[in-house]
């Protein structure tokens, strides 16, 4: 609010102004009658920008995102190649039992395992990095593999939810009728569980029977779980999208050209809902890793002998007193993952928020 | 007013009644199991396979199956064949401490974040506005039963500060249940005062540039009674009805693990202990108890955002 | 000469944004007495609603950048504390909206946010001030005014809300009243009501009006003088007689040119001032209209300073080179004052 003494306005009892503006050009003498290019005739206007070049351009801007997306990828480049740190490096196996081994540390022959059951800490070396579990595991090589786990499950459930949650959406945003009389119910109900309490209702229930052909301890089961869980999440947001964009006169348009239903669904609405659904991939990935952990932790997700960082800092909450990194490792990987895809996605929806507001600095 | 909490209570009894079918479904209509053996339990005997069957109706029509299962939870004749206990009397025994556990985080919640929201709002770009920011994406990307357990192990067992499991009733000795339940208690609220005060910012930064704010501006009200009877009460609307939900879910899912990781003897507890045996009453009884509780609050957030505002009376 | 109610000098304000600087409002001068009605006239963009919100002071932001002065009743508004504001809106100097939907809370009683007014400057019960309330509703045609009390917003229709905005308004008798576009949200039946209502109540509380609108037709009803502004600069200042039967700049010709009247003939097509208004960002040096104005001449690139140039009329100002008798020449088109087309300077 201090008071600035702007420059070259003209007081209404001044005379005459010197002729130069605020830009530094210098007055161009006309005679009437001539007629001159006049730079202020016409509004500049700057080329005009798509909506995703705008967005990537911001994203550039945003080093936070790019560091935490660099960070996402190196854990999940890592996990991907637990098999060759598992033979390379651990020389050891996810599930191999090891607990009556010994291990040199420092010169030091030490139990992997102590008499009275305490699992040895990180060693920092190639062999139990970071200790071992109560069976003399190697933490490290089932870290990985739990990891990979964990992201393949949170992977799998987000393309289910982005295929049938855009669905449910267009079906029953467009052509209302049949579909939304039943889709739409269903949405509501599932949404009105939480969401564990429902992972876990049908974790346990699917964990001893399977369903159909799947079997009850395959990947698949939580993977399936958690997708149709979180369905309604992506489907209301996508139908309210629809309800909204059919109305819109390029719809009213398309229709008397004579096209077809499902040709505007594709062609006119689908890419209108692009950003939308940009934004909630990350989203939804980040939340379905989180219900993996949650429903692994209590027993009903992942299930023995597979490994995912849920059941790791279950199994590790034991051991918290002796060996607390057997329980916060795989948590510290686990909240690295997620908080690097939240990151990024908020940087996402940043990017593409038009109405993103900027200080300006002054 | 009346007319309005009539209808929305009729909609809640129908979605319960909808809810009921669905936990009835994933329990023993959906897996490929026969459901008599999974509430059986592991070490059952042929005629305790029998007897359940008969009990829930499993060689009876679908409608039938449906009808007994409800009239056994609701008339409290659930059993747990793996330890031979009644559930529903474990629920009703259990429901104090997780009850103990629950309101009070939430409360705690529900003030932080209306207080550190409010500040974030009326200082954008400052201190408490960033640090809120870093722990409201933090907040949602660690689970409560990691933050429970990393508080466990820091001030339970590193530094020796607070009791590391158990549970004092209240009436027996006020300070030590809130002793107890303290870490608990901050577990489940530090989570979502991040997320929470970040909703109430935006819906406060959003409410500064309405109208009507612009108006009361104009008559010469104060910044602060601007702010409280004007901005806060508009902004705080929508925060009702999300608490309402949360509250109902913090029951069905942060509730079992904190009780998990602090060892407190809770329905939560209960219900863990279940799922990490594959022991299917509790969990069918507790999956249903939850989901009632969901409905019901739903039903009470959307009463009061009715009560204030007046808008939502005519509409709903 | 008595001191003028409200006295605007070399307003100036401009808002700092990631595109460069915005001068949104470039050194307006007026003066307002009480019981006159002063009307601000110009497009979207030409600064006026800017000028009135300084006023009230709802423009400051950490982007906005202030100098000049107006001086109310000894004090300057545009340096005044925030407290001074606060004693000073709703009592001294009250302001009524364009759109009554959004401008009054809606999940309070309007009773209890007209009380709310009174009750933030004067130390009355609750009671006494819904009394009041009452009271007022009652002056600014509202039936039924003790049970409406209790009513929310949603529950008028636009013209009451805009009745209950006057009624909160005029509740304190302030000096002065800004009414921004008032009527542009509603009906036109309506709108002739709102006038005569703003009207009334100003005389009898004998408060100075500053109506802000892009609708001549208003002007010419209820203004005693009219201030035209373009792209942040007044052009034009006289009484109404003055502005509608002698305009002096080339812009008020265009406005008067597009308005049709009862009393010629309708022209073929309604004329529109050719162009757009400049965007604030890159105001063209010299006179802001000189783009669009046919007659602008090589003079024209210096900042026209607003000045009378009429002896008979010291108080009608205006900014524009031209000559006086040109000007009365160049203004009328086909009987009509109007701006000419084609021949426009690229």
């Amino acid at each position: 609010m201090i008071p600035d003494p702007l420059s070259d306005t003209g007081h209404p009892q001044a005379e005459v102004v010197a002729g130069t503006s605020p830009g530094g050009t210098t007055g161009i003498v006309i005679t009437p009658g001539e007629r001159v290019a006049d730079p202020w005739a016409e509004g500049h206007h700057p080329p005009a920008i798509g909506p995703w070049k705008l967005a990537a351009r911001r994203l550039r801007r945003n080093y936070v995102a790019q560091a935490f997306l660099v960070l996402f990828l190196l854990i999940v480049v890592a996990c991907l190649l637990a098999p060759f740190y598992a033979s390379h490096i651990a020389h050891i196996g996810p599930n191999t039992n090891n607990v009556t081994g010994t291990i040199n540390i420092g010169g030091k022959t030490t139990d992997v395992v102590s008499p009275d059951g305490v699992p040895i800490g990180p060693t920092f070396s190639s062999r139990y990095f970071f200790g071992a579990d109560s069976n003399g595991r190697d933490l490290a090589v089932r870290l990985l593999y739990g990891g990979r786990t964990s992201l393949l499950i949170g992977g799998i459930a987000t393309v289910i939810i982005i295929a049938f949650g855009t669905l449910a959406g267009l079906l029953t945003g467009y052509f209302r009728g049949v579909a939304d009389m039943i889709l739409r119910p269903l949405m509501e109900l599932i949404w009105s569980f939480p969401v564990v309490i429902l992972g876990v209702a049908l974790g346990t229930a699917l964990a001893l029977g399977g369903i159909g052909p799947v079997k009850g301890n395959s990947l698949y089961i939580p993977a399936i779980i958690i997708g149709v869980v979180f369905i309604p999440y992506l489907g209301k947001p996508i139908r309210g999208e629809v309800l909204r964009l059919r109305e819109m006169d390029f719809v009213e348009a398309a229709r008397v050209q004579g096209m077809g239903s499902w040709r505007i669904m594709l062609s006119e609405i689908l890419p209108n809902l692009a950003s939308m659904i940009t934004v909630f991939v990350p989203m939804m990935l980040a939340y379905a890793i989180l219900l993996e952990a949650y429903l692994s932790f209590l027993g009903a997700g992942v299930q023995a002998p597979n490994a995912s960082w849920g059941t790791l800092i279950s199994d590790g909450l034991s051991y918290i007193q002796t060996t607390p990194t057997f329980c916060l490792v795989p948590g510290a990987m686990l909240v690295l993952a997620v908080l690097s895809i939240n990151v990024v996605g908020d940087g996402i929806r940043d990017a593409l928020d038009p109405r993103a507001q900027v200080r300006v600095r002054t | 007013m009346a007319r309005f909490i009539v209808r929305r209570m009729a909609s809640a009894i129908l979605l319960l009644f909808a809810v009921s079918i669905v936990v009835f479904a994933i329990f023993e209509v959906i897996p490929s199991y026969n459901p008599a053996r999974a509430i059986a339990g592991r070490n059952a005997t042929a005629t305790t396979v029998a007897e359940v069957s008969h009990k829930f109706g499993f060689d009876k029509p679908v409608y039938v199956q449906y009808a007994n299962t409800m009239k056994l939870i609701f008339t409290g004749q659930v059993i747990d064949y793996n330890d031979n206990l009644n559930v529903d009397s474990q629920f009703a025994q259990r429901f104090p401490v997780t009850v103990s556990l629950v309101v009070p985080a939430a409360l705690i919640w529900l003030a932080g974040a209306v207080v550190l929201g409010s500040i974030s709002a009326v200082r954008v770009g400052g201190l408490a506005d960033r640090g809120l920011m870093v722990a409201a994406i933090l907040g949602v990307s660690i689970p409560v039963f990691l933050l429970a357990a990393v508080l466990l192990y820091l001030f339970a067992f590193k530094l020796p500060w607070f009791p590391n499991t158990g549970y004092v009733p209240l009436p027996d000795n006020p300070a030590q249940w809130a002793y107890h339940l303290f870490l608990p208690w901050i577990s489940i609220a530090i989570l979502s005062i991040g997320f929470y005060s970040r909703v109430l910012r935006s819906n406060l930064l959003d409410m500064v540039n309405e109208d009507f704010v612009r108006t009361a501006r104009a008559k010469g009200l104060t910044r602060r009674q601007v702010f409280n009877r004007h901005v806060l009460r508009n902004s705080l609307m929508p925060i009702v009805t999300m608490f309402g939900l949360d509250f109902a879910v913090l029951l069905g899912g942060a509730a079992l693990v904190t009780e998990t990781v602090f060892n407190l003897p809770g329905i939560g507890q209960y219900e863990a202990q279940a799922i990490g045996n594959l022991d299917v009453p509790p969990i069918l009884v507790g999956a249903m108890f939850t989901a009632f509780f969901v409905v019901l609050f739903s039903a009470i957030s959307d009463i009061v955002y009715a009560l204030l505002d007046p808008r939502v009376r005519l509409t709903a | 000469m008595t001191e003028p109610l409200l006295n605007v000098q070399d307003l100036q304000v401009s808002f700092a944004t990631e595109d460069g600087l915005v001068r949104a409002v470039d050194g307006v001068s007026f003066t307002l007495d009480r019981g006159e009605v002063v009307a601000i006239v110009g497009e979207s963009g030409s600064g006026k609603s800017v000028t009135v919100m300084t006023l009230m002071g709802l423009t400051r932001s950490p982007n906005a950048r202030f100098a000049g002065s107006a001086r109310l009743h000894g004090g300057d508004l545009i340096t005044a504390s925030e407290e001074d504001l606060e004693r000073v809106r709703g009592k001294e100097i009250a302001m009524i909206f364009q759109d009554p939907i959004s401008s009054l809370s809606p999940v309070m009683r309007i009773g209890d946010q007209i009380a709310e007014q009174i009750r933030a400057h004067e130390k009355v019960s609750k009671a006494e001030a819904l009394d009041r309330a009452a009271g007022l509703m009652e002056r600014v045609g509202i039936p039924h005014a003790r049970a409406r009390l209790r009513a929310y917003p949603h529950e008028f229709s636009g013209g009451m809300r805009q009745r209950v905005m006057i009624a909160m308004a005029l509740s304190l008798s302030p000096g002065v009243l800004i009414a921004d576009e008032p009527t542009t949200a509603l009906d036109v039946t309506v709108q002739a009501q709102i006038l005569k209502e703003i009207g009334q109540l100003s005389s009898e509380s004998d408060s100075g009006v500053i109506f802000v609108t892009h609708d001549l037709g208003v002007v010419a009803d209820i203004a005693d003088r009219v201030l035209v502004m373009y792209a942040g600069r007044l052009v034009e200042q006289g009484t109404v007689d003055e502005i509608f039967y002698d305009p002096q700049h080339p812009y008020t010709w265009g406005l008067m040119g597009s308005i049709t009247r009862v009393d010629r003939d309708p022209p073929r097509r309604l004329p529109a001032i050719p162009g757009q208004p400049p965007s604030l960002l890159r105001v063209p040096d010299g006179c802001h209209f000189r783009p669009r104005c046919p007659h602008a001449f090589d003079r024209c690139r210096e900042v026209p300073p607003l000045l009378s140039r009429i002896p008979e009329s010291l108080d009608h100002l205006d900014r524009c080179w031209l000559d006086l008798a040109d000007k009365r020449v160049m203004r009328e088109i086909g009987g009509r004052f109007g701006l000419a087309e084609g021949d426009v300077i690229k």
